[in-house]
């Protein structure tokens, strides 16, 4: 079953049939496949070669890889060489931040404080903690506004500290969560004065802001298939001519030498297909998907009128897919459940342990109170999406609403 | 029958799920959820004994899939901590032997969980205990606990503080089957739980010692093990690590006059001072309990001849209960032994439960 057609057109209600499912809304967790990007995949999956082997088999294989790798970095001002194929963002997460404090740590040893915003992906986050508490370095968290957006002053300032300690600098592209966009091009600019490596995690971004290596400065830009139409379990890092990180993952010396591994073919094929549409209909969808995101927003709050929303304000400051609440009275659980009971998916948004929901460090780092943070849902749209999802939830949302305050009393 | 939108607690255990399975099986709309009754899952008991580990929640969530009913978790901790195993401490340190698992069904499961998921719109709540409902002897449409036909593995015992309203949310669908069939049944349904050991000691005592728990809780507090003349014996460094009746463990330097095993007969936390005594000195023949509540008949204004059973897994001993002042006064017919201050009495009319109340105090025969 999908949403789209073959080329993948925008989707229509007629083209949807009944499911479990009725209204959608956790794109930003994982979007449908684009059928066409199926259909890539699936042939590809039955084809033969190891793209590093030397003959004829291989040969095809690699020829497959390389021309993807030219797709996806032409989509996001990249050379081909600067491509990195990995198992997915939270990979590619892992080896700009630990590879390039390793490797900015080696060349000098007073290197080791690493800024991050502490809104970042748990991709990051756990990977700055860990360097921090097994590899000496020093976490300095990057203090941000109601939003969570870091400006480029405190960037600033937080290097003015000290200029020569900092190994890397990480802040996210677009928050998963609250879909805060981050002045990248100007952050990246100031690390850049610096020349201090400057990563950013651009997956959710990806297929709603016009992303670009090139055009924002960036050393690196982590990128992932599945948030954009493609398969699960192939992402990028997108890292710059120069900057060697230490290898995460050591082996045959595949991408540079700086992620071994055998290359994914069907996965890198598909990931190119979803890259190429995405591309191709990122302003239209940006549009479209803001229009839907302010229809939901007002179904929301005209049902539920102490409704919060977090994050910035509609506009270039957030994901046009994005709209994230907080529900007064409420356990974002019992929301979750009930929604999911009338087939509508969304997320609280935040990491869980054995599935307790935990509440969100992204909304207390932005100065919400615990329990804001735990009556918070996110409900993000993407390319399936239809007006008929955001009608389903604002013809529910009042009742669950009010059932879920019952609860938590 | 009447299709009720039932919540299933999963522990991850086998009968909770097959108990799952039945009432989804018999039409219900039921929604599976395990309670997660640690913050830190990893500090509580490892492997597959216990009821609230990650695995249990990976099991719990695999029996619902194989069952095809919606799952999730639900985070219990805080209040599991403050009304279990807070109160398992406190009872501890006042020489009482507490049951968690009968807290635990009285203050989380059958009233928080019960309370949360009736406001979400569940009519009742599931759950993998051996024991059954039957109709009330009134005919009001009401009904009342009773045992499992598995004698073995009946669990009313823990189930008997429940009332008569919560008992009405209530669905034990495993209370008609031997457990050696529950785990055939549990093979045949494709749940991957079928050969799960059961869980036995305390779920929130990770190694099993309840003693070093309780020594972590309440610290040292040495104090002297002696004899009914007050002779000094031996000494203890926590007069919370005794349970009426306990033999083994008591370290005594000297044997007993007459030769004869010693056991713990009274606990004085106050003057940290441990009784012991020959086995004949625990003989009781009359308790008294307070907190009753009577589920299975209406309150009594008299005595009534009934079955008593003063611990988990015991015997039942024919007995005279009679209201006296807010609590109940039990007569035995003939002398019990072990009976335990804190521990639950429960009152039978055969394998019917009539009600229950909480032992506070003895009197030796």
């Amino acid at each position: 079953m999908s949403n789209t057609d073959a080329v993948g057109q925008a989707p229509t209600a007629e083209a949807r049939t009944s499911s479990a499912v009725s209204a959608y809304l956790d794109h930003a967790a994982t979007t449908p496949m684009l059928p066409a990007v199926l259909a890539a995949m699936t042939e590809e999956l039955a084809q033969l070669g190891n793209p590093s082997s030397l003959h004829n088999a291989g040969r095809r294989a690699r020829r497959v890889v390389e021309e993807s790798r030219e797709l996806i970095a032409e989509a996001y001002g990249a050379r081909p060489s600067e491509v990195v194929f990995t198992s997915g963002g939270t990979e590619a997460d892992n080896l700009a931040v630990k590879g390039l404090y390793w490797a900015r740590l080696a060349a000098d040893p007073r290197r080791r404080r690493v800024l991050a915003a502490p809104t970042e992906h748990h991709a990051v986050l756990d990977s700055v903690r860990w360097l921090a508490e097994h590899q000496s370095a020093h976490a300095h968290w990057l203090t941000s506004g109601p939003a969570g957006t870091v400006s480029p002053a405190e960037l600033a300032a937080a290097i003015e500290q000290d200029p020569d300690s900092v190994a890397v600098i990480s802040v996210m592209w677009a928050n998963n969560e609250v879909g805060t966009v981050q002045p990248i091009a100007q952050l990246a600019e100031v690390a850049a004065e610096y020349q201090i490596p400057f990563h950013s995690d651009a997956v959710q971004a990806a297929g709603q802001l016009p992303v670009s290596l090139a055009a924002s400065r960036a050393t690196a830009l982590t990128i992932s298939a599945h948030k954009i139409g493609g398969p699960i379990g192939v992402g990028a890092l997108l890292l710059a001519r120069g900057a060697q990180p230490v290898p995460v993952l050591h082996g045959g010396g595949q991408e540079r030498d700086v992620r071994s591994g055998t290359l994914d073919v069907p996965a890198i094929r598909a990931f190119a297909v979803a890259v190429q549409l995405a591309t191709q209909r990122r302003a239209d969808e940006a549009k479209r998907l803001a229009s839907l995101r302010d229809d939901l927003i007002a179904q929301v709050t005209a049902a539920v009128p102490d409704a919060i929303l977090n994050g910035a304000a509609p506009g270039p400051g957030r994901l046009p897919g994005n709209a994230h609440f907080s529900f007064p009275g409420c356990e974002g659980d019992a929301l979750l459940m009930l929604l999911d009971a009338r087939g509508i998916a969304c997320s609280t948004g935040s990491a869980c342990t054995a599935g307790i929901a935990q509440p969100s460090h992204v909304l207390l780092a932005m100065g919400a109170d615990d329990a804001r943070a735990r009556g918070s849902l996110r409900f993000s749209l993407g390319h399936s999406s239809l007006q008929s999802d955001v009608d389903a939830l604002g013809a529910v949302i009042g009742e669950v609403v009010e059932r879920a305050r019952r609860a938590a009393r | 029958m009447t299709s009720l939108r039932v919540l299933a607690a999963m522990s991850g255990g086998v009968d909770s799920a097959v108990a799952a399975a039945r009432a989804a099986e018999a039409g219900h709309d039921v929604t599976g959820v395990h309670l997660a009754l640690s913050s830190n899952p990893s500090s509580y008991r490892t492997g597959a004994r216990g009821c609230c580990t990650l695995e249990d929640a990976r099991d719990a969530r695999r029996a619902a899939d194989v069952i095809g009913i919606p799952f999730y978790v639900w985070d219990m901790a805080e209040r599991f901590h403050a009304a279990v195993v807070e109160d398992f401490v406190d009872e501890y340190a006042r020489g009482n032997t507490p049951n968690p698992c009968l807290r635990c069904n009285e203050k989380i499961k059958f009233a928080a969980v019960l309370d949360r998921a009736v406001a979400l719109g569940f009519d009742a709540i599931c759950t993998g205990h051996h024991a059954r409902l039957e109709p009330a002897p009134g005919g009001d449409g009401t009904v009342r606990l009773a045992r499992s036909v598995d004698q073995a593995k009946d669990q009313s015992y823990v189930l008997a503080v429940l009332t008569s309203a919560q008992l009405g949310r209530a669905m034990f669908p495993l209370g008609d089957t031997t457990k050696d069939l529950i785990r055939r049944e549990a093979a045949d349904r494709g749940l991957a739980v079928a050969d799960k050991p059961d869980s036995h000691d305390v779920c929130f005592i990770a190694d099993g010692d309840t003693r070093s728990f309780l020594r972590r809780h309440l610290g040292s507090a040495p104090g002297d093990i002696v004899e009914p003349d007050g002779t000094v014996v031996g000494r203890h460094d926590g007069s919370y690590g005794f349970t009426i009746g306990q033999r083994k463990g008591l370290h005594l330097g000297r044997p007993a006059a007459d030769g004869r095993p010693r056991f713990v007969l009274n606990i004085e936390p106050a003057s940290r001072t441990v009784t012991v005594g020959p086995a004949q000195a625990l003989d009781v023949l009359e308790i008294q309990a307070s907190r009753p509540v009577w589920s299975g008949c209406p309150q009594p204004a008299g005595p009534v001849d009934c079955l008593v059973q003063v611990r988990a897994h015991g015997e039942a001993h024919p007995a005279v209960c009679e209201p006296a002042g807010d609590g109940v006064r039990i007569c035995l017919r003939e002398p019990v032994r072990g009976v335990a201050p804190g521990q639950a009495a429960v009152f039978y009319d055969g394998d019917a439960v009539l009600g229950s109340a909480t032992i506070s105090r003895t009197v030796n025969g």
